[in-house]
């Protein structure tokens, strides 16, 4: 048996390693490289300039733009969504009436979580047309036909979402918070699930109310998914390509008005793909990846607590 | 972490109105505090009830919209249909979608089996066979998960255009199970670590090959392992956007359209603003949407399991 171990490894692992080595590892090694160049992409000509392109960047204000707005991304998004994600799922699982049998969830949990989980099912394409017509700039919009509605608005005067440079970047990040929370709301749910109920029941005998239930007992039990769920919005909140592309105005990958919802993504694809400064848009990769990899760094430290054992 | 939290929380701007709702019976929950679950009660029903309606109800107002004409759409958002006909759905399908849907499909196909296959080959070997470099060939694996794929775009895109593979349906099935693998690979390992090793053994005793025992043996025992990955699979794949937004366009006027569903309903999109048949978009988009809707309410159990175990490990 022993003496056709290896041929079987191999024979299982090659084809899987090729693929893996030309379409993702080679093109990750391959954008360090061709980041110090000047490469203009169809020629194959180009030539080493050292970290240039790195000091470009810095002093590129369209570039900072974009990754100011990053940030503010980056700090926005996962606060949102946890926020209301676990304050979802806390009503969900323990909000309900104090029945004889002790804490138990709200009615309806069951359908409240395949509602809340349906849009993160849903293509990005399709968040784009939606809100495309929620966020439509006459009273024909669904959001300016409710505020319109509801006397909030003048029906003459309405807001034009994403044209206004104050608004554009809050109605992505909202967008991105209305598809996201009921994800989120399942997972916390299920760690909230795995929480013995006696634990529960004991804090309400020793009287503590429902927030300081939360607050002592449920979030420090879900410390571990909450960690989890903030790196994985912090990689969301570095792309935001799909939306800002779709959805803002500007030629060339959106980003408008006047780069107010520039992302690092859309700026390096409009310099890769419209201008063709492929050695540019490489060094714009690579600070993308940096900064994934610092913020998840980051979180996963200032986050550490001693892991509650139940 | 509590307190960046609210510090950030409060400097949160008006348009986002979820957000602040949610503060608001923040505060209400703790000053209720000792009157007991009742008003709570109440309070928690009235929040989740608005969510729901939230999500709900842009939803059905846009399939509504499909059946509008374009002067009822441009009206006002609160008009009504005069005449209930399926034409805006008949010219979406026409006008690409029904293309697109096909390229999709086409594309899937070979993209997820194959990603599931090479995927829990991988997985099944690291796991359970030793071997020098097994670590190595794991960590090398299971590592491209960390990095966005904007870091490889550019290069990716020279790659493929090199093996001239640009706009072709193999050129984007081989990248689909390229950047699938890293998290298949994670995921089945974790999974065949866990089979037990008795069957395994009493296989290979009987005088199956190894590649019989994985195939005979194993893969029937990672049935639930490979459902929930499939379904993370489909979703990723169908729902994938910057890949084939860079690698699928047209090379020259002569070659074929072979955009995927969400690319091709985005670049409707943005025709629109000109072209106008709004009524359309708003079908194509409920076509795009509804294969997704019936394999979530029938698999919902299953796909909210395949999906957030992705995030749990």
């Amino acid at each position: 048996m022993q003496h056709r171990k290896y041929p079987f490894i191999v024979g299982f692992l090659i084809v899987p390693l090729v693929l893996y080595v030309t379409f993702v590892l080679w093109p990750y090694l391959q954008t360090f490289g061709y980041s110090l160049t000047d490469w203009q992409g169809e020629s194959q000509s180009f030539k080493f300039i050292g970290f240039d392109n790195y000091s470009t960047l810095f002093h590129d204000s369209i570039f900072r733009t974009a990754l100011w707005h990053n940030i503010l991304l980056l700090i926005f998004l996962p606060v949102i969504t946890i926020l209301l994600a676990l304050f979802f799922a806390f009503m969900v699982n323990v909000g309900g009436r104090e029945r004889a049998g002790g804490v138990q969830g709200v009615r309806g949990a069951g359908f409240y979580k395949v509602v809340y989980f349906f849009p993160q099912v849903l293509s990005v394409a399709i968040l784009i047309v939606l809100f495309g017509a929620v966020y439509r700039s006459d009273s024909s919009g669904l959001l300016n036909g409710v505020l319109v509605k509801l006397n909030l608005e003048d029906a003459n005067n309405p807001i034009e979402w994403l044209n206004d440079p104050n608004t554009v970047l809050w109605c992505l990040l909202a967008i991105q918070v209305w598809a996201g929370v009921g994800f989120y709301l399942v997972l916390f749910s299920a760690a909230m699930q795995s929480i013995p109920k006696e634990i529960y029941e004991a804090a309400l005998l020793d009287g503590a109310g429902r927030s300081q239930t939360f607050f002592k007992v449920t979030l420090p039990l879900l410390w571990d998914s909450v960690q989890t769920s903030w790196v994985y919005l912090s990689i969301f909140a570095m792309d935001f390509f799909a939306l800002v592309s779709g959805l803002t105005p500007g030629a060339g990958y959106g980003g408008g008005p006047d780069h107010h919802s520039e992302v690092m993504a859309t700026y390096l694809m409009r310099n890769f793909l419209y201008f063709g400064k492929s050695g540019y848009a490489c060094a714009q990769g690579v600070i993308i990846m940096l900064v994934t990899l610092i913020v998840s760094a980051v979180t996963l430290r200032a986050s550490r607590r001693d892991r509650i054992e139940f | 972490m509590t307190s960046p939290i609210t510090e950030s929380q409060a400097g949160l701007p008006k348009p986002i109105t979820g957000a602040g709702d949610a503060r608001k019976s923040r505060e209400g929950d703790s000053r209720d505090n000792g009157n007991g679950g009742r008003v709570l009660n109440a309070f928690s029903h009235g929040f989740l009830a608005v969510w729901a309606i939230m999500i709900v109800f842009p939803l059905c107002w846009i399939i509504l919209s499909a059946f509008k004409n374009n002067s009822e759409i441009g009206s006002s958002a609160w008009s009504w249909p005069s005449h209930w006909s399926f034409g805006a759905f008949g010219r979406a399908w026409d006008k690409g979608i029904g293309d697109y849907f096909v390229n999709t499909l086409i594309v899937m196909v070979f993209s997820v089996p194959l990603t599931m296959l090479f995927g829990s080959m991988v997985a099944y070997v690291l796991a359970r066979y030793e071997f020098p470099g097994n670590r190595f060939f794991y960590f090398l694996f299971v590592g491209g998960a960390m990095f966005p794929y904007f870091l490889a775009l550019v290069p990716l895109f020279f790659m493929v255009k090199n093996l001239g593979m640009l706009n072709t349906y193999q050129g984007l099935i081989l990248v689909y199970i390229a950047y699938s693998l890293p998290f298949t690979t994670f995921f089945m390992h974790s999974f065949f670590k866990t089979l037990p090793t008795a069957i395994h053994e009493a296989a290979v005793l009987d005088g199956a090959s190894h590649t019989r025992t994985f195939f005979q043996v194993m893969v029937p025992m990672a049935k639930p392992g490979l459902l929930s990955v499939g379904i993370f699979n489909v979703l990723g794949q169908w729902n994938q956007y910057i890949l084939p937004v860079t690698l699928m366009q047209q090379q020259s006027s002569t070659d074929k359209d072979r955009s995927m569903l969400a690319q091709g309903l985005v670049n409707l999109a943005l025709q629109q603003g000109y072209a106008g048949d709004y009524p359309a978009l708003f079908a194509g988009m409920v076509i795009a949407m509804l294969p997704v809707l019936v394999v979530y309410l029938s698999f919902q159990r299953q796909v909210q399991a395949g999906l957030t175990a992705g995030t749990l490990k």
